[in-house]
């Protein structure tokens, strides 16, 4: 039995087909109106995104969020977007007029882009090409392009400095998370999103392969340039970094994109890890598949929110050196070590070859804490060497002699 | 005309049209953008003839890192991003017909090829291309010397390019 | 060629639509008064002086470059990846052989000090 949209686009197919015109128009036509679909669900769900941020971080924070718009202040996204839309729109003097527009653009579509090949149910991802997971890193390039002509066509010193810095961790930080996927592609051997999800029974990679899952995750949380990681569009640093010119509805498509980015990242990460569609039921009701996706996919944003709202801003030599000093390293070591079991371990009985991986994900995390803990030895010992510091003549601590 | 043949001759326009944008503008770094479009048509016609695989690597590759890389490289040379003076050379005549005459030449050339006249052989959209890549990249009597040897290739790239752009002080 | 790819070209023809309306309705809706003082490029209330430019770091370019090296790494891993599930343990070597001769470039950079943001 299948779902309904799938029933509703035969049945599509069909009466189009019967009305005599060709198949290649009745395809394009079911592309376009999947398009549509996949496209007005992705964008409903990025309002709804700006409500729930908006009310999670205010529980973090111990207060109400918006609760006057609405019940529980669901009108309030559409508020914002209305107040966005009447803004004025202010062109620094001195931008370069077409790509300064052409920015927030880019930054939009390609984050809509992402969702064409994500599979929501059994049978229902818009497009299962058989490199899915190289798709979504070149999407993912292109948005670095997004950001730097908007640095660039801002005209704005700050504007420019933010972009080479935000590309600078955008770009380094994709070293690990493409090296980390390469670890579900090895263990499905696929890299078509829809053949990762079905190869994920009977348990799900993230127990499989968990610190390949949490480097997605971090790597991903970097690449989006949200907190901690969010130095070059951090207020109090750099005013808002590549997108300070930017004023009412394109700074609001910049904003939504980083949200929606946000969720299209939680969505990923559960479709390479968590069983993207799989839940109890499903071959039965694929409809169910949809949701099973959501809850994921929203338990994942959630997870990203909770990292944004509690820890503190890294600076850009700290988050470089996490990242090339470590990340890239320990991805590198992560896959050597996940080919050669999996190709050791494959023959046996697969409780054998599950218990082997975890295992061996748990030795490379009890390791690389050790290491942590070695280097933080190391650093505390430094920091408590007695060090000059300033303080009037005549005191104890100060060292000269009046 | 079929539906290939069309969107490949708008493709095809597209990418030659940003080619030529890319040298006769006078702002360099709207000279990189042309020539992100260009690369991007070239990943369409890859699309196009089924070599999927090879066009999502084009997009990684060249715009994703080169074209990032090139538009640094530009800005690190602050005073030049707009060129001043006329783009043109004065013996242009010259050049469009050595051009014309090397066109030419290659298109009599390819004329006499049995495939010029014929539409191509896609390749056939198994799904399992991929696979079979790999597999023949790691094959001993595939690619497998090719493929360590790009290994020390790109490392050959990585410790020359660090030895001459960076400087210890 | 395949309705998969057929799909992603209209995705990517219709994707801009959304942010170009999200543009045009405030050029129909909002208002527009610009004057000089608006149009000044902002730094923090005051006014600027010279050009717009910032002192461009060779950092920025190694960081690229070290990017480009392993991001063709990855490419090449990627089929080699997706094939072992049908190859023997030799080919698994062979992808490990890879790796490491990049790990040696990665150790080269780290110890001349390239990846650093000083």
């Amino acid at each position: 039995m299948g779902d309904p949209i799938t029933m509703i686009a035969r049945w599509l197919e069909s009466q189009l087909l019967g009305l005599g015109l060709s198949p290649v128009l009745v395809t394009l036509i079911l592309a376009v109106l999947g398009v549509i679909l996949i496209a007005s669900f992705v964008l409903v769900m990025d309002i709804f995104l700006v409500w729930v941020e908006r009310k999670v971080v205010a529980r973090f924070q111990d207060r109400l969020g918006p609760n006057r718009l609405g019940p529980f202040g669901l009108i309030q996204p559409i508020a914002d977007v209305i107040k966005l839309l009447i803004k004025e729109d202010i062109t620094p003097a001195g931008a370069d007029k077409f790509v300064y527009n052409l920015a927030p653009i880019i930054a939009l579509a390609t984050v809509l882009l992402l969702w064409a090949v994500i599979p929501l149910a059994p049978d229902l991802v818009g497009s299962d090409i058989n490199v899915g997971v190289l798709y979504i890193v070149a999407i993912g390039a292109l948005a670095t392009l997004g950001v730097i002509m908007a640095g660039w066509a801002s005209n704005n010193k700050y504007a420019l400095l933010g972009a080479f810095r935000t590309v600078a961790q955008m770009v380094s930080y994709e070293v690990p998370m493409v090296i980390a996927l390469l670890v579900p592609v090895l263990l499905a051997g696929s890299m078509g999103l829809n053949a990762i999800v079905e190869a994920q029974t009977p348990v799900w990679f993230v127990v499989v392969a968990p610190v390949a899952a949490l480097l997605v995750l971090l790597t991903g949380i970097a690449e989006l340039g949200r907190a901690p990681f969010d130095l070059s569009e951090a207020e109090s640093e750099i005013v808002a970094g590549f997108h300070i010119e930017y004023t009412g509805m394109k700074f609001g498509l910049f904003y939504a994109g980083e949200l929606l980015h946000a969720l299209t990242i939680g969505a990923l990460v559960s479709t390479l890890f968590l069983g993207g569609w799989r839940g109890p039921g499903v071959e039965a009701i694929p409809i169910l598949g949809v949701g099973y996706f959501l809850i994921k996919a929203f338990f994942l944003y959630w997870v990203i929110m909770w990292v944004k709202y509690s820890m503190p801003r890294i600076r850009i030599d700290h988050m470089l050196n996490f990242n090339w000093k470590f990340l890239t390293p320990l991805s590198l070591v992560l896959l050597m070590v996940t080919a050669i079991l999996d190709k050791l371990l494959e023959n046996g009985p697969y409780w054998v070859y599950v218990t082997g991986m975890l295992l061996a994900n748990l030795v490379i995390i009890w390791a690389v804490l050790q290491l942590l803990r070695s280097r933080a030895r190391v650093e505390r010992v430094r920091v408590a060497e007695p060090r000059p510091v300033a303080a009037p003549p005549g005191s104890p601590a100060s060292t000269t002699t009046l | 005309m079929t539906g290939i043949q069309l969107v490949f001759i708008v493709v095809a326009v597209m990418t030659l049209g940003a080619a030529l944008m890319a040298v006769l503008t006078s702002n360099m770094v709207h000279a990189a953008l042309w020539l992100i479009l260009a690369l991007f048509g070239v990943a369409i016609i890859f699309v196009l003839l089924n070599a999927g695989f090879l066009a999502v690597v084009q997009v990684v590759i060249y715009i994703g890192a080169i074209s990032i890389i090139m538009i640094f490289a530009i800005m690190l040379t602050r005073r030049l991003i707009t060129d001043i003076g006329t783009q043109t050379s004065s013996s242009w005549p010259w050049a469009a017909l050595i051009a014309v005459a090397l066109f030419g030449g290659l298109a009599w050339m390819l004329s006499t090829w049995g495939g010029f006249n014929t539409t191509p052989q896609l390749l056939s959209p198994r799904s399992d291309q991929v696979v079979e890549l790999g597999q023949a990249l790691v094959s001993p009597n595939a690619f497998v010397i090719p493929f360590e040897v790009a290994s020390v290739l790109l490392l050959a790239a990585l410790i020359g390019a660090i030895f001459i752009a960076w400087d210890r002080k | 060629m395949a309705n998969e790819w057929l799909f992603i070209g209209v995705f990517l023809v219709l994707a801009p639509i959304f942010p170009i309306l999200a543009i045009l309705i405030p050029r129909l809706i909002a208002p527009r008064k610009p004057n000089p003082l608006k149009n000044q490029t902002y730094e923090c209330g005051i006014e600027t002086v010279g050009d717009t430019w910032i002192q461009f770091r060779v950092q920025y370019y190694i960081f690229a470059l070290v990017f480009l090296i392993f991001d063709v790494e990855a490419v090449f891993l990627f089929p080699w990846a997706a094939a072992l599930k049908q190859l023997p343990l030799f080919a698994v070597l062979e992808g490990v052989l890879f790796i490491m001769i990049l790990v040696v470039g990665l150790v080269y950079a780290w110890r001349k000090g390239a990846l650093e943001w000083v």
